[in-house]
């Protein structure tokens, strides 16, 4: 011991102070603050994440519409590129020296550590050359993809197309998308887009100092594994649908058929169509422009975009509402001399001077004057003030699925028009109104829009007598055959099953008797019932329509059918109409070819008069022809697929 | 005749305990840092963790040959081992093998030798033979020059190998200067000059100046009568104002750029998370996540993937501070405390001189390296890379730590004879 002997405390003291320094330092970084423990699973924590197949759509017989097929992403990381022969390179990938610097600078803005997209989709003969001599390019890898696959190329409009996702997409998704997933953008595919999509598996992979994994975090127990998406089978025939769309081949129209014991639609055509396999793949974007800027419009959705009045078929619906009125019955006659007066000095022309005609023959021969007569009575002659009898009109009318959406399983359907009281109140200036105001919606002419899907409908509601299921396209989901609620509820359309008897027996005469308007569309053996219709075009040639179902028993099949600019409902709508109907039915056709031809080669596209025919392939009714002349048809579109031989 | 007394009679056991302890828990540090899931025995020969098992036999037996030694043998050849040690830091400087930049190790068969780790305990030891020989009175300038030229020669080798912070452990043993009597003012005055050292590098030199030339003006207005303080004041202001400028000047001339880079991330001057503040960042980053409790023993991912480089050796601390969380650095830190505590109570109980200053001596080098270690790895002070005594990977740093604090255990098992 010595003088100096307190200044151990003082030593001490220090020793104490740093030790409680370091102490606070360390509580603060291990305890208090958090930011190093993110920092920590940041270092260590990939999450990789694994894809799933997209789902398989199916036709009801289970053949597929569309698949997967494997692509390959040439991908690059440019931190690891070394130097390289970059012509060889830029001839085996297909771009040129400027497309290649710019992507790889795009890629090094990116990131210069982390992988990104090179070139998109490689062709499989470009990966298999290209794969060979990989090894010569470092830094570059190629990733494995599945893109889809249409095999028939058929259905476009229905199926839709995937894309890569939006930012606003990105955005709504709470997460779910990141940046270069693709997704439903159209059809099928959007509508069904939760389920296709299937669910994203993650790995969470811990990686040491040089990115190396190094296994599974927690041995792999907050590892999802992907789950492939959901197998859809839609309600559609292919054979059917392929069928159809050769048949409207160069027409710009729809045709909807639909199972009406289920709401089920059979055939979903848009024309003109495309290729679905154009919205796959590299030229996508090329493509997509392409067919938006084509004036007949194939992006566009007929069957439930294109609004029409519907014509002449308007007037089954007529004979329904007004025997359900009671203001008509089947013994109902009326004198038709050419046209229907009505006011002062209006007049509604009618095609023929029909004379003397009743419910049955108004149909079969698509009188205008029966239902002027017909609509004057449901409106002026209801006992009420006529602005409410058309309220009354109105509503049993869009009970029958007009005038607003069906909810079909596709976006962007479109409501139609059911003109309401008081848009006439506000066009004459007062209620004070009466059938004469508005007589052209007696025959589907006027302010009706009505689209081939509700055209449909209501050939599914005439054929179940008075009840429909709300049109679909997908029939099940995966295993479990489960489709929406909606698409099981029976709808009423609230007229007696009774009242649709005598209408059906017009429409099957329409088709069936030697006077029908649509004689020369008669299958033989089935007795198919359908309704003309020519709907007046101001912009041009009239468009030609056709609503039917068959058999007039136990129904299995209904259809609707427009083509535009084509004229009389008789002469193209109908034919098509009923070769549809045959193949659905028999699973084949027994028409004969010049028949067929007549249809398949005519183009009645706007602009493109080429509507003339040849001699010699004038229409003859069906029955007709000879025996030897109904030529089992060799055409490969028409092979038969079904058990009628 | 007194009774021939056990070697290992008053051996203070409570210090063997914790020097124990403190290498255990290196020791499964060090299996944990670099984890082999291969070789997953902690006794495999061919790993770090297998060597520093026999690193720490061997120190411990090299310990207990210490104690059977007389302790007068480290008085009377302190010289010997201080000129031994010089030979071997000119040596390594001519035959020495360069490992990471220094030329510091010379390689011995499959072992290299660190000679700088043995310059600490021999010029400790030389220290205090002479501050304990007769008349030497530490106020006297010529003393002080003496033990200058004591701790100066092996860091000027040191610092040519160029081992900065193997270097700088020798300016902790002002602390033995202190207890012996030199002025207070050294330890105030070297405080003083590390915060302008810091203040210089931080703030611009004009800012500095004002506030300098404020202090002093506040402290002059204060004691206006006290004309030996005015003129203090003056001296002190002055020569603040030239070190200012030589820091500036050494700062930017004559540091290395590493070195100013560490400084530069230390400070927060630079943020420099992939270059030089990788190292500290990655450490704070692995203590950090260890939270209170820790990952659990062989469960960090920071240390086991090799995020933070060295973590065997200079950032062994990150490893405890992953694992075992704040506890476990609670723990060591606590025995670190007591160990440094119960030396200088060791240092003071001595009746020899000699004794206690090298106990003193003992104390400031364990304080430096556990202060300084510890230190980078939070983030306190700048990236110099010396070991965690006893818990590092490292033989040679392991056994001088060993004779270091043998020595003092076998001095004061016989504290009651005369040296």
């Amino acid at each position: 011991m010595n003088s100096f002997f307190a200044r151990k405390f003082v030593i001490q003291g220090i020793f104490i102070a740093v030790a409680l320094i370091l102490l606070t330092r360390i509580f603060y970084i291990q305890v208090i603050s958090d930011k190093y423990l993110l920092s920590a699973n940041n270092n260590v924590l990939r999450k990789v994440l694994i894809y799933p197949a997209r789902g398989i759509i199916l036709d009801r017989y289970e053949k597929i519409l569309v698949q997967n097929e494997p692509v390959y992403d040439l991908m690059v990381i440019p931190k690891e590129v070394k130097p390289f022969d970059t012509t060889t390179f830029c001839k085996l990938v297909g771009i040129d020296l400027e497309g290649f610097h710019k992507r790889f600078k795009k890629a090094k803005n990116y990131s210069p550590y982390k992988a990104s997209v090179f070139e998109k989709q490689l062709s499989a003969t470009t990966y298999a050359t290209f794969q060979e001599r990989l090894y010569e390019f470092k830094g570059f890898f190629v990733q494995n993809r599945t893109v889809r696959r249409y095999p028939d190329s058929t259905a476009a409009q229905f199926l839709g197309y995937i894309g890569e996702v939006s930012e606003k997409a990105i955005e709504n998704s709470n997460g779910f998308y990141r940046q270069g997933d693709y997704f439903g953008i159209s059809g099928v595919e959007k509508s069904y887009e939760e389920l296709l999509r299937g669910q994203r598996g993650v790995q969470n992979l811990m990686v040491d100092a040089l990115n190396r994994p190094k296994g599974h975090f927690a041995d792999g127990k907050y590892d999802t594994l992907a789950v492939s998406g959901e197998r859809l089978i839609s309600s559609l025939d292919k054979e059917l649908q392929k069928l159809g769309e050769q048949l409207m081949n160069n027409k710009i129209g729809s045709v909807v058929a639909i199972e009406p014991s289920t709401g089920e639609i059979l055939s979903f055509i848009s024309s003109p169509g495309y290729d679905p396999n154009l919205m796959v793949g590299r030229e996508r974007g090329n493509n997509y422009m392409k067919l938006l800027n084509q004036p007949s419009k194939p992006m566009f959705i007929r069957p439930i975009q294109a609004e029409y009045p519907p014509g002449s078929i308007f007037k089954v619906i007529n004979a329904l509402v007004a025997q359900q009125f009671g203001q008509i019955n089947p013994q109902t006659t009326y004198y038709c001399p050419g046209g229907y007066r009505y006011g002062r000095s209006g007049f509604m022309a009618c095609t023929h001077v029909h004379g003397s005609v009743n419910l049955i023959s108004s149909i079969e021969e698509s009188c205008n004057t029966y239902y002027g007569y017909t609509y004057n009575l449901m409106i002026d002659k209801a006992g009420m003030r006529p602005v409410n009898a058309f309220k009354k009109w109105r509503n049993a009318v869009s009970r029958f699925g007009v005038g607003d959406r069906l909810n079909i399983d596709l976006p962007n359907e479109k409501k139609g028009l059911l003109p309401s009281a008081d848009l006439y109140t506000k066009r004459w200036g007062s209620d004070k109104w009466g059938s004469g105001f508005n007589i052209s919606l007696s025959i589907g002419q006027g302010e009706l829009g009505i689209t081939p899907l509700q055209m449909a409908n209501v050939m599914a509601i005439v054929a179940n007598r008075g009840f429909y299921f709300k049109p679909h396209l997908i029939q099940a989901i995966g295993e479990k055959k489960v489709i929406k609620a909606e698409y099981t509820k029976r709808n009423d359309a609230g007229i007696d099953p009774k009242y649709f008897e005598v209408v059906i027996q017009g429409m099957s005469q329409v088709v069936n008797s030697p006077s029908g308007t649509a004689i020369y569309s008669k299958i033989n053996g089935i007795e198919m019932c359908g309704k003309t219709g020519t709907v007046q075009n101001p912009h041009g040639e009239d468009h030609s329509v056709f609503v039917a179902f068959a058999p007039r028993n136990n129904p299995k099949i209904a259809i609707a059918v427009i083509v535009e600019n084509a004229g009389f409902g008789s002469t193209w709508s109908a034919p098509i109409a009923s070769l549809m109907v045959e193949k659905y039915l028999t699973r084949s056709i027994s028409r004969p070819k010049a028949y067929i031809d007549r249809l398949l080669d005519a183009n009645l596209l706007p602009g493109e008069s080429s509507l003339k025919q040849k001699p010699g392939s004038k229409l003859k009714p069906d029955s007709n022809l000879k025996k030897a002349q109904r030529l089992k048809l060799a055409i490969s579109a028409f092979k038969k697929t079904g058990k009628n031989d | 005749m007194i009774k021939q007394r056990s070697p290992f009679f008053n051996v203070d056991w409570i210090v063997v305990i914790t020097f124990l302890t403190l290498c255990i828990i290196g020791w499964f540090n060090i299996h944990a840092a670099v984890y082999d899931p291969e070789k997953p025995s902690i006794f495999n020969l061919d790993t770090n963790y297998g060597k520093q098992l026999i690193f720490i036999v061997s120190a411990f037996i090299l310990g207990l040959v210490i104690l059977l030694l007389d302790s007068k043998f480290f008085n009377t050849f302190s010289p010997v081992f201080y000129g031994i040690t010089l030979l071997l830091l000119i040596l390594v400087l001519i035959v020495g093998r360069n490992v990471g930049g220094n030329q510091a190790w010379i390689p011995i068969g499959s072992f290299r030798l660190q000679p700088s780790e043995f310059a600490k305990f021999s010029s400790c030891l030389l220290l205090a033979r002479y501050l304990s020989s007769v008349n030497i009175k530490i106020q006297d300038l010529r003393t002080q020059s003496v033990c200058a030229i004591i701790l100066l020669i092996p860091m000027s080798l040191i610092m040519m190998q160029p081992d900065t912070g193997s270097a700088l452990t020798f300016t902790s043993l002002v602390f033995v200067l202190y207890r012996e009597g030199l002025s207070g003012y050294f330890l105030i005055i070297t405080a003083i000059l590390i915060a302008l050292f810091v203040l210089s590098l931080l703030l611009s030199k004009v800012f500095l100046i004002f506030g300098l030339i404020l202090i002093a003006g506040l402290l002059i207005y204060n004691n206006k009568k006290n004309r030996s303080f005015i003129t203090t004041v003056i001296y002190g202001f002055v020569i603040s104002v030239v070190f200012i400028f030589c820091v500036d000047f050494a700062y930017k001339n004559i540091l290395q750029s590493h070195q100013r880079n560490r400084i530069d991330v230390l400070l927060g001057i630079v943020q420099d998370l992939k270059g030089e503040g990788y190292n500290v960042n990655q450490s704070k980053i692995a203590i950090g996540s260890g939270g209170m409790w820790g990952r659990g023993y062989l469960q960090g991912t920071q240390t086991k993937y090799d995020f933070v480089p060295e973590q065997s050796t200079d950032f062994i601390f990150c490893t405890i501070g992953e694992e075992w969380g704040f506890a476990g650095s609670f723990v060591v830190i606590g025995l670190y405390l007591f160990l440094l505590l119960r030396i200088v109570n060791i240092a003071e109980r001595q009746r020899s001189s000699f004794s206690r200053i090298y106990g003193y001596g003992v104390a400031s080098i364990l304080f430096f390296h556990f202060f300084i270690n510890i230190g980078m790895t939070v983030g306190l002070a700048p990236v110099i890379g010396i070991p965690l005594p006893f818990i590092s990977y490292g033989g040679s740093s392991l056994w001088s730590f060993t004779i270091l604090l043998f020595i003092l255990l076998k001095l004061d098992s016989n504290r009651m004879g005369i040296i």
